[in-house]
């Protein structure tokens, strides 16, 4: 397999005398073009472990290598080249005053010349559907456009990898459709590899492969089938329930027998259609 | 307390060039002890109406009587500040509007403000603590070392400091994690449900609505344009996707086994609990569950 991040028992405190650290001993790794879902209630070191990848933190033991780069000071600019990061606050991370200038940002921190620029800008905001928007002013944008443009500023600087830190958390159902769409388009187009950091289930869903975080260790590891079939458990993973386990569950308590496999909506239907149909 | 709306415009900065009307032809009645969700997507004026509940902006046009108090373009600003009391709004992030030193001056700075003494403030912020989910040892530390979830914990503690009759909560779940977002939110049922107190929700959350309010009010352009129970509003689904606000899962779940099984639930489900009452009335033949061959 073609590894793009690996990450070898890492450990983080955020302070000396914290007795409880941020991270504990987290392994794990994520090969190109896939799509990661980092779980796991808030304050279950998500937020400390997707900042070790692009090297905001250094970890207090372990390793973390990214592409061909171990994390380390001589490493960590080209790291950050690789990686770009979408935060939870829309309004948190806009330097430019019209649309276009804020996507240029990072390109005019890697000093391309100036018709590069204005092409990967052009091209950009074209990939996340809001070229329309290029001379408008961020703040009159809804929450979902925001993140579209940091999106943006992100696909520009041409990264391996996008983080997303709870990047749809305060969107309204809408804009965090309209998000989740970009992205899906985005990683396959350029073939990335795709860290969402969620509380968001579809968000969830969306991904290849999901890890559990708990009290700053990796609790859990699976496909979103296997670790939507936790049930109830999921709430404790920091995860609303999908729907059909929140009827499942509600089957089971008025006394019918359910099946204990996770069923999507379709799954369910077709469970039903076969149980009904055998009266 | 009731609060009531009648023939509610308001305009910005009325009589410049600048003028931008938000809200017109408003007609809605809030009655007391209940819970009532506000619903419209971005820009329908939710905002302008949550700032009338308490006077923070007066109408420009027609009147709101909060409880006995009616207010119009021309009342006096004088005597609006108890119904800040009265009516509490806990905004968006209000975990931003945290400043004092301790997490205990922080709660009792409401009540200071209207004549209550330091010692008896703080007295009642240690009993506002476990009703919000933390412990009494909290009171003394700094509200800057807690994590986002309990921050916006202790800033609804210092609204409910106040006792409001009512409490205005605009998207107080925004940004916490599931199990955070629940016990908020039974948190606010259980004031509803045993203190009386009145509820307005804003949210986008259908879920939320379905689960706790008991009146919805639509609100799209700066007017209302749909007021009733939930459960009448949510038989109205295409509708409601139209105005890309959109139906509980449950709901949109019910409809679709509507149209494969041709089946009819009524009342409308709302939760998942009573769809698989009605699943169940319809398959549960006694018959031994789930042996599909």
């Amino acid at each position: 397999m073609n590894e793009i991040v690996t990450v070898n028992q890492i450990s983080y405190h955020y302070t000396e005398e914290d007795a409880r650290p941020a991270l504990n001993d987290v392994s794990f790794s994520i090969n190109k073009g896939e799509w990661i879902a980092i779980i796991g209630p808030n304050g279950s070191g998500k937020s400390t472990l997707a900042k070790a990848i692009n090297g905001l933190i250094e970890p207090s033991g372990g390793e973390v290598k990214v592409g061909p780069y171990e994390l380390n000071e001589e490493n960590i600019w080209s790291i950050r080249e690789m990686v770009g990061m979408v935060f939870q606050n829309p309004d948190n991370q806009f330097v430019g005053s019209t649309v276009q200038d804020d996507v240029a940002f990072g390109l005019e921190n890697q000093g391309l010349p100036r018709e590069e620029m204005v092409e990967r800008v052009r091209e950009a905001l074209e990939k996340v559907n809001m070229l329309e928007f290029a001379e408008r002013e961020p703040a009159r944008l809804s929450g979902g456009q925001k993140q579209r443009v940091a999106i943006a500023g992100i696909v520009a600087l041409r990264p391996d990898i996008m983080i997303l830190d709870e990047a749809t958390s305060m969107l309204d159902p809408k804009g965090r459709e309209e998000v989740l769409r970009t992205v899906k388009e985005v990683k396959e187009r350029e073939n990335l590899s795709v860290i969402s950091i969620t509380h968001d289930i579809d968000e969830a869903a969306s991904a290849n492969r999901i890890l559990v975080m708990r009290e700053g260790k990796l609790i859990k590891e699976g496909t979103p089938e296997e670790i939507f079939s936790y049930g109830d458990q999921l709430i404790e993973m920091g995860l609303d329930l999908p729907f059909p386990e929140k009827l499942k569950s509600s089957l089971k308590n008025s006394g019918i027998n359910v099946p204990s496999e996770y069923l999507t909506e379709e799954g369910m239907v077709e469970w039903l259609w076969t149980y009904d149909s055998k009266k | 307390m009731d609060i009531r709306f009648e023939e509610v415009g308001f305009t910005y900065q009325k009589g410049t060039p600048f003028e931008s009307r938000a809200l017109y032809d408003i007609n809605l009645s809030i009655n007391d002890k209940s819970y009532t969700a506000l619903v419209g997507h971005t820009g329908s004026g939710k905002s302008t109406v949550l700032q009338h509940l308490n006077a923070l902006k007066k109408p420009t046009e027609g009147s709101v009587s909060i409880g006995e108090q009616v207010i119009t373009a021309a009342t006096n600003n004088k005597g609006l500040k108890k119904l800040r009391k009265k009516v509490g709004i806990v905004f968006q992030f209000p975990e931003a509007q945290l400043f004092e030193e301790t997490i205990g001056r922080d709660i009792a700075f409401g009540p200071k403000n209207f004549g209550v003494s330091e010692e008896e403030a703080i007295e009642k912020a240690k009993a506002l603590l476990p009703q919000v989910g933390l412990d009494e040892s909290f009171l003394d530390r700094s509200p800057f070392d807690l994590s986002g979830g309990q921050m916006r914990r202790v800033a609804i503690a210092g609204v409910l400091a106040l006792e409001p009759q009512v409490l205005v909560l605009d998207e107080p779940t925004a940004g916490l994690d599931p199990q955070g977002r629940k016990e908020i939110m039974d948190m606010f049922y259980d004031l509803y449900k045993n203190q009386g107190l009145t509820i307005v929700l804003v949210t986008h959350q259908m879920e939320d609505v379905a689960q706790y309010a008991d009146h919805m009010v639509i609100l799209e352009k700066g007017t209302v344009t749909k007021e009733g129970a939930p459960r009448d509003l949510f038989k109205e689904a295409d509708w409601l996707e139209s105005m890309q606000l959109g139906v509980p899962q449950t709901v949109r779940f019910a409809q679709q086994l509507e149209k494969r099984f041709n089946w009819t639930f009524d009342p409308l489900p709302l939760t998942t609990d009573e769809l698989a009452e009605q699943i169940k009335e319809k398959i549960g033949d006694g018959r031994e569950a789930g042996d599909r061959t």
